[in-house]
């Protein structure tokens, strides 16, 4: 066996564009026993390029400017001519193309609504820090903005509703997880049926109970405008929460609209109650934690998110109520609430408080005490999405694992009766929330608590409702149709 | 306001782009057109450098130019005399001119002139020396100084008389009719050039006396898919230009490489230069050669991607795409798309058939370069890193964003940002 050959292959009348000819030239330099290959065409200047490299031989100085030129350099005569034919091979080789939609996307607001042409909403979701620049440059684009980055400064929040008020838009948020708009779902939300029922709202699972509740009792929805948790506060004025209620009052597909928000504040109140009084729709209001305020006569008050949807559909929801058994005596102790949804939570301290029970939370309604943490005395109702529990970590209701914990820890405690909690499915949350608490309720404990729970969602939600109540109940879960519910199941089940 | 000023500046900036109207009109000797170059000066690409801090192509070349003018009997006392400071060296830039690669200018060098009618500012660049080992890559043998001089007698001054015959010739329709064909003005010249032949062609035919000399001529310019590089180079230049100095005005004048440091100037902020050290092209490579033998970027090229032509041109030459990635037209859409992000406007006199003829982005905005991170794409050739070789590869490079950086300081220092 000799040394390295050089063989040259000539096709004739043949063109391909020279980089196409680098490529494969690299692909076939990389083929076992070939040191050194080129394809190009036989132009002079290409020819001298082959003989500068050592790669022209007898054939290649044939081709003319018209030819290609397969040229290389192998370890001896039979690799040479595989290499030859693999080449010849490569230049039949069909060509697939590559998706455009895979290789860019717009790096700014700009190049994203020039390239949709007519979007009419920008979802921001950027660290706070450049959230409020970004929401600028959107609304004085002509967007609607849903600004779903926290950490947005009131100065800021102030400015740039006034600004979207200004200029006939709404900025929902920041700090708006969920919104409905048009049937679209934004961020945290639900697949609802279109229809009539238009809300409002300040907060974000309190959207989602209200309008799954509706969806499920077989009515709706036209939009559902979120606001921002501090729009109803005295420093923001309600900007939002006027301006969607304007937006709803003058859509002619909307006849009744919910407004839902943690108490506000008194002036703030007034002003909306104003506004309120001017439509000639009927209002649904519920400021959770407030059972009752003065309003006018086309609003009708509603303490909970059941009640705020029983006022729009009745009390239809499932077919009935979960069965258990109240009278056992074992379940006789505390109640720890884990919920993911700080509206939720809320809720259930409603329902608790209502009943004359003591109750402490960590995100406490007027009149609850503020508990430290888990782990105290009493019935204990904790939001796990609020900050101290995710810094640096992902919100529970995408990432269960907090919950998770929680719930282990709460499952051993000896004077826990009950574990109550939330199950919030629908885009963007957890692709099988109830699937984590079953694994983790699998594990064998001593005398457990009766877990009772309740599923925020729709039949059409990705996780879908019915799959995720039976992976609920096959775990031994008592399933309640609403958060309400199932807050008044603990408490029969905790004090009999 | 200040983000409304600076946008009106940028309109105006854009405005003198599109309304420019860049014309070829003659080839002369670079010292009988280009004020300032003097006896021993060399002109090169890129921003200031020393001697020193040159790569090895450019010194080459420069070597080759001392013994081309006569300075020097041969290269080694050529290296011997640039290294001593008895040479200046300028850019190309401060003298209205550009040069591909090492793209060295000096007295004896026929210049095309380039006016751009509707300001009336000129600019000049060489002729392109054609492929293989030239010394736009460092070449500098007999063989390079040979053609050099024959592009003197020859082809500068019968292209010069022909050119001059015709009144001069319009360059923006040849563009845009390049980009209908499939070349973007920098990796890709095939469609110019054979669109420039057409052109001169009956001109050369009526001015010159001899068949013989005018069929060398022919020949040379088009067996050189690359001739019209230098003639966008040169129209860029002269469209550019009028950009320079706007009150405000956060847009690109001009990218430039010298194969050590890349520079980049902005309107607002004159002429200074915002340098970085220069990156290394990803591409492919002439048998023979790979990666280590290639030379960092280099040339005034880049004033083409700074005219919103070659890299940002990318989709109307998908096969340049291929230097990286998976060379698939919808890459070359995707480096398009990419620069509308960093740019103001698009070109309607320049558009793109792949992209529902839109036009070519326009207007590097450096406020824009720095929001998004993306930085420029250049389409390239490579020189090898020694001098004398030659080119050894072709691909593609990015702007080093730390220019755009320090020019968006400045030039936020300029309008007074805090």
């Amino acid at each position: 066996m000799s040394g390295p050959v050089v063989f040259n292959r000539v096709r004739r009348s043949f063109y391909l564009d020279s980089v196409a000819l680098m490529r494969l030239a690299r692909e076939l330099a990389g083929q076992a026993g070939v040191d050194e290959a080129a394809l190009m065409i036989g132009s002079a200047s290409n020819k001298q390029v082959l003989a500068d490299a050592g790669l022209l031989a007898d054939e290649g100085r044939s081709a003319g400017a018209d030819d290609l030129v397969i040229a290389l350099r192998a370890a001896g005569e039979e690799t040479g001519r595989n290499a030859l034919a693999y080449a010849e091979g490569l230049l039949e080789r069909p060509q697939t193309g590559a998706d455009e939609a895979g290789t860019w996307r717009p790096k700014t607001l700009a190049s994203a609504a020039e390239a949709l042409g007519d979007a009419n909403l920008a979802l921001i979701s950027v660290p706070g820090e450049f959230a409020a620049d970004e929401a600028r440059k959107a609304l004085k684009a002509g967007l609607h903005v849903m600004l779903f980055s926290d950490n947005v400064s009131l100065d800021d929040e102030r400015a740039l509703k006034a600004e979207a008020r200004q200029r006939r838009r709404l900025l929902m948020g920041p700090d708006c997880g969920t919104a409905v708009i048009g049937g679209v779902p934004l961020g945290f939300a639900n697949a609802l049926p279109r229809g009539d029922v238009g809300i409002v709202s300040a907060s974000g699972t309190g959207l989602q109970e209200v309008s799954c509740l509706i969806a499920r009792g077989g009515c709706g929805i036209s939009h559902a405008i979120g606001v921002g948790g501090r729009d109803l506060s005295d420093s923001v004025g309600g900007i939002m929460t006027l301006e969607a209620i304007g937006t709803l009052d003058s859509d002619p597909a909307t006849r009744r609209i919910v407004l839902i928000s943690k108490p506000p504040d008194a002036g703030v109140a007034d002003a909306v109650f104003a506004r309120v009084s001017q439509s000639r729709k009927p209002f649904t209001v519920c400021f959770l934690g407030l059972e009752t305020v003065a309003a006018p006569p086309n609003v009708r008050f509603a303490p909970t998110l059941r009640a705020a949807a029983a006022d729009v559909v009745g009390e239809n929801l499932t077919p009935a109520p979960p069965d258990f058994d109240a009278a056992a005596p074992s379940d006789r102790g505390w109640i720890r609430g884990l919920f993911t949804g700080g509206s939720l939570c809320a809720e259930a301290q409603v329902v608790l408080k209502a009943a004359g029970v003591p109750v402490v939370s960590n995100a406490p309604i007027p009149g609850v005490a503020a508990s430290p943490a888990e782990g105290a005395p009493g019935h204990v109702l904790l939001d796990l999405g609020a900050s101290e529990y995710t810094v640096g970590r992902p919100h529970p209701m995408i990432d269960p694992a907090q919950r998770n914990k929680a719930l282990a820890s709460a499952m051993g405690e000896r004077e826990i009766a009950v574990v109550l909690l939330d199950v919030v499915i629908g885009y963007g949350a957890h692709e099988d929330p109830a699937g984590e608490i079953a694994a983790t309720l699998a594990a064998p404990a001593d005398g457990p608590p009766t877990v009772v729970a309740s599923v925020c969602g729709t039949a059409d939600d990705p996780q879908g409702y019915d799959h995720q109540v039976q992976i609920l109940e096959d775990a031994g879960v008592i399933v309640a149709r609403s958060n309400a519910e199932a807050a008044e199941i603990a408490l029969r089940l905790a004090t009999g | 306001m200040l983000a409304d000023r600076i946008e009106k500046a940028n309109r105006e900036a854009v405005e003198r782009i599109f309304a420019g109207d860049p014309v070829l009109l003659d080839v002369r000797p670079a010292a009988d057109v280009i004020a300032g170059l003097e006896d021993r000066v060399v002109l090169h690409a890129g921003p200031p450098i020393a001697w020193e801090a040159m790569c090895g192509p450019l010194r080459g070349a420069i070597a080759g130019a001392a013994v081309l003018e006569g300075w020097a009997k041969d290269l080694a006392e050529a290296e011997r005399l640039a290294g001593s400071g008895a040479l200046a060296f300028h850019p190309n830039h401060h003298f209205d001119a550009v040069g591909p690669m090492t793209g060295i200018t000096t007295r004896t060098m026929p210049v095309m002139v380039f006016e751009n009618r509707a300001f009336g500012n000129r600019a000049y660049i060489t002729v392109n020396e054609g492929l293989g080992k030239v010394m736009r890559f460092g070449g500098n043998d007999e063989e390079v100084l040979a053609r050099l001089r024959w592009i003197a007698s020859d082809l500068g001054p019968a292209m010069g008389q022909a050119i001059r015959s015709l009144g001069g010739i319009p360059l923006k329709p040849i563009v845009a009719k390049g980009l209908a064909m499939g070349d973007e003005m920098h990796q890709r010249n095939v469609a110019c050039t054979g669109l420039t032949v057409r052109a001169i062609a009956p001109a050369l035919a009526r001015t010159m006396g001899e068949a013989g000399k005018l069929a060398t001529i022919l020949e040379f310019v088009s067996g050189n898919d690359q001739f019209f590089l230098n003639i966008a180079m040169g129209m860029a230049k002269a469209l550019m230009d009028p950009v320079r100095g706007i009150e405000g005005c956060s847009i690109v004048t001009a990218m430039s490489r010298n194969g050590t440091d890349f520079g980049v100037r902005v309107s607002a902020t004159g002429d200074e230069w915002f340098t970085a050290p220069v990156e290394m092209p990803q591409g492919l490579y002439f048998p023979g050669f790979d990666e280590v033998d290639a030379n960092p970027d280099i040339g005034d090229s880049t004033i083409v991607e700074t005219v919103g032509l070659g890299g940002f041109a990318m989709a109307a030459a998908p096969a340049v795409a291929g230097f990286v990635g998976a060379g698939g037209a919808a890459e070359a859409i995707a480096h398009t798309r990419a620069m509308y992000e960093i740019t103001a406007a698009r070109n309607p006199a320049w558009t793109l058939p792949a992209l529902e003829f839109a036009g070519t982005p326009t207007g590097i905005d450096i406020r824009k370069v720095v929001e998004t991170g993306v930085a420029p794409t250049i389409n390239t050739g490579i020189a090898h890193r020694e001098a004398g070789v030659g080119q050894v590869g072709a691909g593609i490079v990015r702007a080093p964003l730390a220019c755009f950086v320090g020019a968006l300081e400045s030039f936020a220092a300029t309008v007074g940002a805090t």
